[in-house]
């Protein structure tokens, strides 16, 4: 019995981006990571190039996070005043890929710190880890616009990952990255037809569409991931068939969202049915993260080292 | 892929001796293709006609049905690749193992724990469907005892899994009246398995390697009497696995590959709980019809059981809660009083933000068809009307006693309006909800 092939034929492919330059490239990092790639479904290498492996970026915050249940912080909890040595620990024990630093900090009702001090940390963390970084505004358009300008200065030529740009504030951004050679994140909050425009905006400016990375936001497991999830599928879909506005590599927000959750957040006395957090929460970030996965993500922002372990081990088994 | 209507015009007797009611063959044909017609009302057509034509109206993927009644589990009859495209309509079954070799203690104790496997989060219950008994034993009689003790002992569906048929025999005898899903067939002893499963009328699985081989085995089961097949798809290397369950769905759905066109099984089996989660959801989202695993404790099983519950959730529909009024935390009647819509993505991003700021408050859920701030405010779904319907409703005003209502910032337009109609002071709240700690630590406090 011959069994019809099931391959399917694409004629696209997910962008490539190299994040991270080197020193003969004009920066300092010792380590690149290339995103993108893939010419096939997820996982499927018997129709195509699977691309490059996703790869995972633990989340250090410019502030100690306020909020974070004991579980989360434990691991880290002789470096949460101190992003660069923060940064050191989860590349050099965790195994991150890369760094995200989240600029919590700088929001006005967050601590309003200045870029000049946002500037500083972000250098420290340079020098600490070899890795690329992403930096990620606080999502204010005013604060971010002032402070991630001298942000990327500070990091010219480091090729980092900035965001995040939104179909409404995405100017100053768009060209500061162009003028210190970074890679931009566009945020459109679960709409395909807005990811695509703000796309278009930003190429207007003569951006070019391999520097930038797609971003839907992220629902975690249980709360919105299947509209995530549906909407990457879509979006990879469309770029194997050579959506060219449809064709960056895609980035997640698996760890902060996946701890604001009840289920990871819950103390043990609160909900002693659904068994101990320690075991709780690093699983519920991870089964959001795999799950993810199978529409098609590039590269996934996490936190507890627990879950970043199973997430790289499982991608290791499924590439 | 459906037959055309010409295909079906070559197979009528073309007599257009109008008994069917039709003026010709080719008109009954065309309705035929169509739907729109009963292939009964042909009294001439011959077997082989009914026979091609009833397979081609039958779904790609088989449907087979674990267990009786209303817990009963069904899987196969899926239509599509991607659940964007219509939806996923038969939840994949989650199972959980047992042996038949543990001392009573220790099985009485897993069976309790897995009898307990349900949860309630956000306010549906989830639970598993399915107990795999396995033959660790080797023996007719424990193996049977075991079935009979599960088949007393628990409410949820049962797999039997032995690749003895002997074994399986004994323990068809305790519990075939449950209609348990009969693991353990391969190349070896396909026939022995299929006759006990067309003798006991249960659904039977296979397992092979190879496609082929699944063809070659689907096929000899078949001839055996046995229609309710599921494919067991389980293997030590995760990519072959997810890879061939690809694979078989697209042979059904995408080539009409009739021999295929069953359900699959996986099993997972890893020491690592975190892994054997991980790939088990990866199954799931990626069409198997059954997953069974070995860990059973809640913190393991529950983000299994939600990442189904996302995935088969129907995508033409907004996800609702309830529209009425959420109290977070310990609320007094001085807790602040805010509204979101009824979105659930909208809502529980509010309600996960008052929860963080750990100021218990209440949330009024205002209907509004299940669509965002913004896009029900555009569409006129909320207004000042519905904001004071949905208070009345919930009897806002003999929950608290003061008269305050914070709004979201991105319809701080509404405030006059609302003030008006409601004569409750409005408090305008942040554009986002993770704005809502600050919030309501400073601006409610003072
Ligand atoms: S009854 Fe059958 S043979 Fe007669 S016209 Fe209809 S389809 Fe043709």
């Amino acid at each position: 019995m011959e069994i019809p092939n099931v391959a399917d034929k694409w004629s696209g492919a997910v962008n490539e981006i190299t994040l991270g330059a080197t020193k003969d490239k004009g920066g300092s990092r010792t380590k690149t990571i290339t995103i993108g790639g893939a010419k096939s479904i997820p996982f499927m290498d018997f129709e195509g190039s699977p691309g490059q492996k996703p790869v995972v970026a633990m989340d250090v915050y410019d502030v100690p996070p306020e909020d974070w249940p004991e579980t989360l912080s434990k691991p880290f909890a002789d470096v949460l005043h101190d992003p660069a040595q923060w940064a050191k620990k989860c590349v050099e024990q965790y195994g991150a890929d890369l760094i995200c630093l989240k600029l919590e900090g700088i929001h006005p009702d967050k601590g309003n710190k200045t870029a000049e001090e946002t500037a500083t940390t972000v250098k420290s963390i340079l020098a600490a880890v070899g890795v690329p970084l992403i930096i990620w505004g606080c999502e204010h358009d005013e604060k971010d616009n002032d402070v991630m300008t001298k942000v990327s200065q500070a990091a010219k030529g480091e090729c980092c990952l900035l965001g995040v740009v939104t179909q409404d504030n995405y100017k100053t951004l768009t060209a500061t990255c162009l003028a210190d050679g970074h890679a931009l994140i566009t945020l459109a909050p679960v709409d395909i037809n807005i990811a695509k425009q703000v796309n278009i905006l930003v190429s207007e400016m003569d951006f070019p569409l391999n520097r930038i990375v797609m971003f839907q936001s992220t629902g975690a497991l249980g709360y919105g991931l299947e509209y995530t999830y549906s909407i990457q599928e879509r979006e990879r879909l469309a770029a194997l068939t050579g959506d060219k506005m449809m064709s960056m590599p895609v980035i997640c927000d698996v760890g902060h969202e996946a701890w604001r959750t009840k289920e990871s957040k819950s103390d043990d006395k609160e909900v002693p049915q659904w068994g101990a957090r320690d075991e709780r929460g690093p699983m519920w970030e991870t089964i959001t993260a795999v799950s993810l996965l199978q529409s098609g993500v590039d590269i996934i922002r996490m936190s507890h080292p627990k879950a970043v372990a199973a997430v790289k081990k499982c991608i290791d088994r499924l590439y | 892929m459906a037959l055309t209507g010409l295909d079906i015009y070559k197979l009528l007797p073309k007599t257009n001796c109008k008994k069917c009611g039709r003026p010709t063959c080719l008109a009954f044909a065309m309705q035929l293709a169509q739907k729109k017609a009963n292939l009964s009302d042909c009294p001439d057509v011959s077997e082989e006609a009914k026979k091609v034509l009833g397979a081609a109206a039958a779904p790609p993927i088989k449907l087979v049905t674990v267990g009786t009644g209303a817990r009963q589990v069904q899987i196969g009859e899926e239509n599509v690749l991607f659940r964007h495209e219509e939806k996923f309509y038969h939840p994949t079954g989650v199972a959980v193992t047992i042996h038949d070799d543990l001392d009573e203690a220790a099985f009485n104790d897993r069976l309790k724990k897995i009898n307990s496997l349900k949860m309630a989060r956000v306010g549906t219950e989830i639970e598993i469907d399915l107990i795999v008994i396995i033959n660790k034993s080797n023996t007719a009689d424990k193996f049977a005892d075991t079935a009979k003790k599960v088949s007393d002992g628990s409410h949820l569906n049962i797999i039997l899994s032995s690749s003895s048929v002997d074994n399986m025999k004994a323990a068809l005898q305790k519990c075939a009246e449950k209609r348990p899903l009969i693991h353990g067939a391969s190349a070896g002893n396909c026939e022995a398995m299929a006759a006990l499963a067309h003798e006991k009328k249960c659904p039977m699985t296979i397992a092979a390697q190879t496609l082929e081989e699944f063809v070659d085995l689907a096929e000899r089961a078949k001839k055996a009497g046995v229609e309710e097949i599921v494919l067991d798809v389980s293997g030590n290397n995760p990519k072959e696995v997810l890879q061939k369950l690809t694979k078989v769905r697209r042979l059904a759905l995408k080539k009409n590959f009739r021999d295929l066109g069953f359900p699959m099984i996986t099993f997972v089996n890893d020491e690592d709980a975190f892994q054997e989660i991980a790939l088990a959801s990866t199954y799931l989202l990626k069409y198997a019809g059954i997953v069974a695993v070995n860990v059973c404790e809640p913190w393991a099983i529950m983000p299994l059981l939600t990442a189904r519950t996302n995935i088969f959730t129907d995508p033409q529909k907004p996800i609702q809660v309830e529209p009425r009024l959420y109290a977070v935390g310990d609320v007094k009647d001085d807790s602040p009083v805010l509204f979101t819509t009824n979105f659930s993505l909208t809502y529980y991003t509010v309600e996960g933000e008052v929860e963080s700021s750990r100021i218990p408050a209440y949330i009024l859920s205002v209907d509004t068809g299940g669509t965002s701030v913004l896009t029900a405010y555009s569409g006129d779904k909320l207004n000042d009307k519905a904001v004071a319907k949905a208070m009345t409703d919930a009897q806002v005003d003999t929950k608290v006693k003061h008269k305050k209502l914070i709004i979201p910032g991105l319809v701080a337009v509404m405030s006059g309006k609302l003030q008006e109609t409601l004569g409750w002071e409005i408090l305008v709240g942040p554009r986002e909800a993770s704005g809502l700690p600050s919030y309501l630590k400073t601006v409610w406090k003072s």
